[in-house]
């Protein structure tokens, strides 16, 4: 297991090289640059501003020296936000957005699992209807809706919470934004799960368990458990991954500091260094992310070993 | 009183073709220590009858009739009192050992959870009694085994695995639902053997399923012939198979390849079963019965003693004695 943990983290560094280089050629390739603001410089702050960036030299000669402080562990200095490293700003949202989104898609395993068991249960009957009722309004009304929904009702309505803000962790500026990606993620993982469910009811192993004499809750809690949680620890992956580093819109409805904010705000800036990071970033987590999933699948399935 | 008494069972499944049933009014008793077999091919309801009786149809399985266990209706209990008699006193064996033991658990916690639950005793204990099975089915190195998870085991292996699984509470029945289908040829043999030492052993009686003739003749005490979900012959597997008296076990018998006839061709019954949910309103088999008149396309013949032998009980309108030397040509004499 350790071995293979080992050789997994190994195998990123070349994805990490590869995503890194398109990225980059990619952001060169587009038109415009990080001073092409509607405010003109003078030709010679604008040379200034090139020459510190190193945006005067050859663009192979620019990715090398990316590279070359990349492996320093420095993520560069912001073109946009002339005070702040990309660390800096890296680190100030990241635990937002780890904070936000973790936390969303922790609570929403729970009880996107619990929802699904009980709908597969009751395969057909009110409280399933009511679970895919549930579902369907977290898929198919877009966050922007939902977000703006649960301010009304609960900030603006109830005044129970703030509407939107963010105080230093501050539990009560946290309630609304989880619960709105709870609400998108347990759309998906409880029809995961009352799918996978009742797939697994109904296999053979489930028939002797119940020849064998055992109560449903023995049945469904040591026997269906774990073989119907792989298609959800399938799609956990993808989803944690979204809603930290992709939650853009709930950022945006509730006015986060987080990552998805960033990098909205990098790329429309032409911000290279931080758009850079910030892929540097997702690849990262996505990788550790997936490594977490595959090391999953061996925790719940003895037939997969590493 | 018998161990076990089944009247006129049946099984009906709600499908959106409408209700279609499955078992028609079948009826046996099962005594201590004695084995029944249950033959027909697929569709037969064969094995819907035992499925019934440990309450393992599907969802959309009603039963009618009674299956009465020392007196008690298996068929009217609630899930409780049925999952005190099921595992403990009733115990079933599957078809497919490759897909019936769960592939997520060990051995050893799949063999516990039944004596946990129906004897009450420790993991401990329950992991002793466990591999004092595995090695009664004849599984080489059982105490290092049983820490395995299924897919370690071959399917034959496996199979003894099911059936020390299901003997662990030393039941009074063990229904085995077509044990040695999936396996093949040499490791059918070795599990037939190996239940017929271990009803000896423990004096279980047997209710085996199977469309193997050959597994019926070596096993059973009784045999009771299924066709489109209805009994059509019930008797002692000798008389079944020394003097059969119904056209469709004739058949049955006539399509077995004899190695004792050189030379002769591979029979077959003509036809294919009947659409369960278009049954024939006469017997099921007349469609394809070589005996046929018109009265059994319009009239269901019932399940009475036959004229030739009282002992057998036999659902055919064409006496027994014309179909004698028909059940010359075919019985294993």
């Amino acid at each position: 297991m350790w071995s293979y943990t080992f050789r997994r983290v190994l195998a990123t560094i070349p994805t990490l090289l590869a995503v890194i280089t398109v990225c980059y050629l990619l952001l060169h390739l587009t038109p415009g640059g990080p001073f092409d603001g509607e405010r003109k410089v003078s030709a010679a702050v604008l040379a200034n501003l090139q020459a510190k960036y190193h945006l005067d030299l050859p663009l192979w000669q620019q990715y090398l020296y990316y590279i070359k402080s990349l492996l320093q562990g420095d993520l560069g200095a912001s073109f946009r936000y002339a005070d702040w490293s990309v660390n800096d700003l890296v680190g100030k949202a990241l635990p937002v957005s780890a904070a936000i989104g973790g936390g969303a898609i922790v609570i929403s395993l729970f009880i996107g699992v619990a929802l699904g068991i009980v709908a597969a249960l009751r395969q057909n009957s009110l409280i399933d209807y009511f679970v895919m009722l549930l579902g369907n309004i977290g898929g198919a009304f877009p966050s922007f809706v939902l977000g703006p929904v649960l301010v009304m009702v609960f900030a603006i309505g109830l005044e129970w919470l703030p509407a939107g803000g963010w105080d230093d962790f501050s539990l009560r500026y946290m309630v609304l934004p989880i619960a709105l990606l709870v609400f998108i993620n347990i759309s998906t993982i409880g029809r995961v799960m009352r799918g996978s469910m009742i797939e697994v009811l109904g296999s053979n192993f489930i028939r002797t368990a119940r020849a064998k004499g055992l109560p449903m809750r023995t049945i469904v809690l040591r026997h269906a458990l774990k073989p119907a949680l792989m298609p959800v620890v399938s799609v956990i992956g993808p989803l944690a991954i979204s809603s930290i580093t992709a939650a853009v819109v709930t950022e945006t409805v509730f006015g986060l500091p987080g990552l998805g904010k960033l990098i909205v705000n990098g790329a429309a800036n032409r911000d290279y260094t931080l758009v850079l990071g910030l892929v540097v970033l997702v690849t990262v987590i996505t990788v550790v992310l997936n490594l977490l999933v595959d090391l999953a699948y061996a925790l719940l399935d003895p037939k997969i070993r590493y | 009183m018998s161990l076990l008494k089944v009247s006129n069972l049946g099984v009906q499944f709600q499908t959106n073709d409408g209700v279609v049933s499955a078992v028609n009014g079948v009826s046996f008793e099962l005594e201590k220590g004695q084995t029944l077999g249950i033959v027909g091919e697929s569709g037969s309801g064969k094995s819907q009858t035992v499925l019934a009786m440990m309450g393992l149809l599907a969802r959309n399985g009603k039963t009618s009739g009674e299956a009465l266990y020392q007196g008690k209706n298996l068929l009217a209990m609630s899930p409780a009192e049925l999952n005190r008699i099921r595992g403990d006193r009733l115990a079933m064996i599957f078809q497919d050992p490759m897909t019936s033991l769960n592939p997520y658990l060990t051995v050893e916690r799949q063999m516990t959870e039944v004596l946990e639950l129906h004897k009450g005793i420790s993991r401990r204990d329950a992991k002793k009694r466990a591999i004092e099975l595995l090695d009664a089915v004849r599984i080489p190195e059982a105490a290092r085994r049983i820490n395995m998870y299924p897919h370690e085991f071959s399917g034959g292996m496996r199979q003894r695995v099911m059936i020390a699984m299901a003997l662990l509470c030393e039941p009074e029945v063990l229904i085995a639902d077509e044990p040695t289908t999936a396996l093949d040829v040499t490791v059918q043999a070795q599990i037939l053997t190996l239940l017929k030492e271990l009803q000896r052993d423990f004096g279980t009686s047997i209710v085996m399923i199977t469309h193997d003739l050959g597994v019926v003749a070596g096993l059973c005490e009784k045999v009771m012939v299924m066709y489109g979900g209805r009994a059509m012959e019930y008797g002692s597997a000798d008389n079944i198979f020394y003097q059969p008296s119904h056209p469709y076990t004739i058949g049955l018998l006539g399509a077995l390849p004899r190695l004792d006839h050189d030379g002769s061709e591979l029979v077959s019954i003509p036809g294919n079963p009947p659409n369960m949910a278009r049954m024939p309103k006469g017997c099921p088999f007349s469609e394809r019965c070589t005996h046929a008149s018109s009265r059994c396309a319009d009239e269901l013949p019932a399940l009475a003693a036959s004229s030739v032998n009282p002992q057998v009980l036999r659902a055919c309108h064409k006496p027994a004695d014309e179909l004698q030397q028909a059940a010359q040509e075919v019985a294993h004499v």
